[in-house]
């Protein structure tokens, strides 16, 4: 392509990342890079949710492309699903965003680093899970690193990085290029259960959950007083139903087996809302109702 | 009243703007109880929805879902911009171009 124009250090043709999990966030990530012109392999054992994928991503791109946060004049780029690791080999770096389970994650951070050249990063976007503990799984641990995408990943600018103690500086620095090519801000922190703003939020919205559960106010007015009094962008629970409610209750139970911090142990509240399907806005309904949007 | 001029809205001829400045209002009323009936609150047609950051980007592409499906339009392009949503006038203003230029009045 010898009419484009030349870019800086960090050009998007440079990168070919894999997502492993077509759930809430792998999608959203996969939207992120795609609309910053990024060629994705999108990897999910289950092939009906690869199928819900596509459409979803356009959605979301265009949600982006409406909130002007997509650089402009950039193609959209090419996207590829499957339901193994087989293809992963040539990727540039792989971003896992399966369930938020220990096991789970390290299974799949075993298998597919054995499938791709030493030196890849294999970044895990855990929202709890401490990193060092899913290094240990990979055959390269200083390949593994954390990065905490929000929800949604297209719209929000900033994403914490977690250097687990064996994580590269070479790993390190092929993860904030890739951030670069996708226009994040990045905030690197130590390993811990929950970094920072898991550690932070998650034990908050409980909080907030457990107010409603006895009784002293309506979620609606929870998030009236946490916007209108302190300034949170979308309320506590808002948030939740953002999140969905079954990851946020993984990943307080991640929390509280880490750190002890009965704040952490999910209230009845939230188990009681993930027993009945309320998961937030991907089901439909959480704290609040969404079924028109659906 | 439009003052825009862009090209098909100039073509109309006298005895159709009458019925065009009629289809119009109808997509001026449909929006407006759509806002209403999803933020639970009345708007006047020059409020910036988006301004007191009351509203969510997911809100925004709610409205240009609900555009697109009941007047048969695609926003599509540099179309799909916020600032095209921010007030009920400009989503109508939008409608009607689109409409235009997909060759009809829309009703």
């Amino acid at each position: 392509m010898p009419a484009e124009p030349p870019q800086e250090s960090h050009p998007s043709h440079a990168h070919r990342i894999a997502v492993l999990g077509a759930g809430v966030m792998g999608v959203g990530i996969t939207a992120l890079a795609l609309g910053h012109g990024l060629p994705v392999l999108l990897i999910d054992t289950d092939q009906d949710k690869l199928d819900r994928a596509g459409d979803a991503i356009d959605h979301e791109l265009r949600i982006a492309q409406l909130m002007g946060t997509l650089p402009p004049d950039v193609r959209t780029g090419p996207l590829e699903t499957a339901t193994t690791t087989g293809g992963i080999g040539g990727v540039t770096a792989v971003i896992e965003a399966i369930t938020e389970d220990t096991g789970l994650k390290a299974k799949a951070l075993a298998e597919v680093s054995a499938r791709v050249l030493p030196g890849t990063p294999l970044i895990s976007n855990t929202s709890s899970i401490p990193i060092d503990e899913l290094a240990g799984c990979a055959e390269r641990p200083e390949d593994v690193i954390g990065t905490h995408f929000m929800n949604p990943p297209y719209l929000i600018p900033t994403v914490e990085v977690i250097q687990g103690a064996r994580t590269a500086a070479a790993t390190m620095a092929a993860a904030g290029e890739l951030l670069t090519a996708l226009d994040r801000r990045q905030v690197v922190v130590r390993d811990a259960p929950g970094f920072v703003t898991s550690r932070v939020l998650h034990p908050m919205i409980n909080d907030a959950a457990r107010v409603v559960q006895e009784g002293t106010a309506t979620a609606e007015a929870v998030d009236a007083l946490m916007e209108g009094c302190l300034g949170h962008p979308t309320g506590p629970l808002r948030t939740a139903d953002l999140i969905g409610i079954d990851n946020l209750v993984d990943s307080l139970r991640v929390l509280h087996q880490h750190t002890g911090d009965d704040g952490c142990r999910p209230c009845d509240l939230l188990l009681d809302k993930v027993r009945r399907g309320e998961l937030g806005r991907k089901s439909g309904r959480g704290f609040y109702d969404y079924q028109e949007e659906n | 009243m439009d003052t825009h001029t862009q090209g098909q809205t100039t073509t109309r001829t006298a005895s159709t703007v009458h019925t065009a400045d009629q289809a119009e209002k109808d997509v001026q009323k449909d929006i407006l109880r759509f806002l209403q009936t999803r933020t639970k609150r009345t708007w006047q047609p020059e409020t910036d929805i988006f301004a007191s950051g009351g509203q969510s980007s997911l809100f925004a592409m709610e409205l240009v879902v609900h555009l697109e499906k009941s007047f048969g339009v695609a926003i599509r392009g540099k179309d799909l911009r916020l600032d095209n949503f921010r007030t009920v006038v400009s989503m109508t203003e939008l409608v009607h171009r689109l409409q235009a230029a997909a060759g009809g009045t829309g009703d």
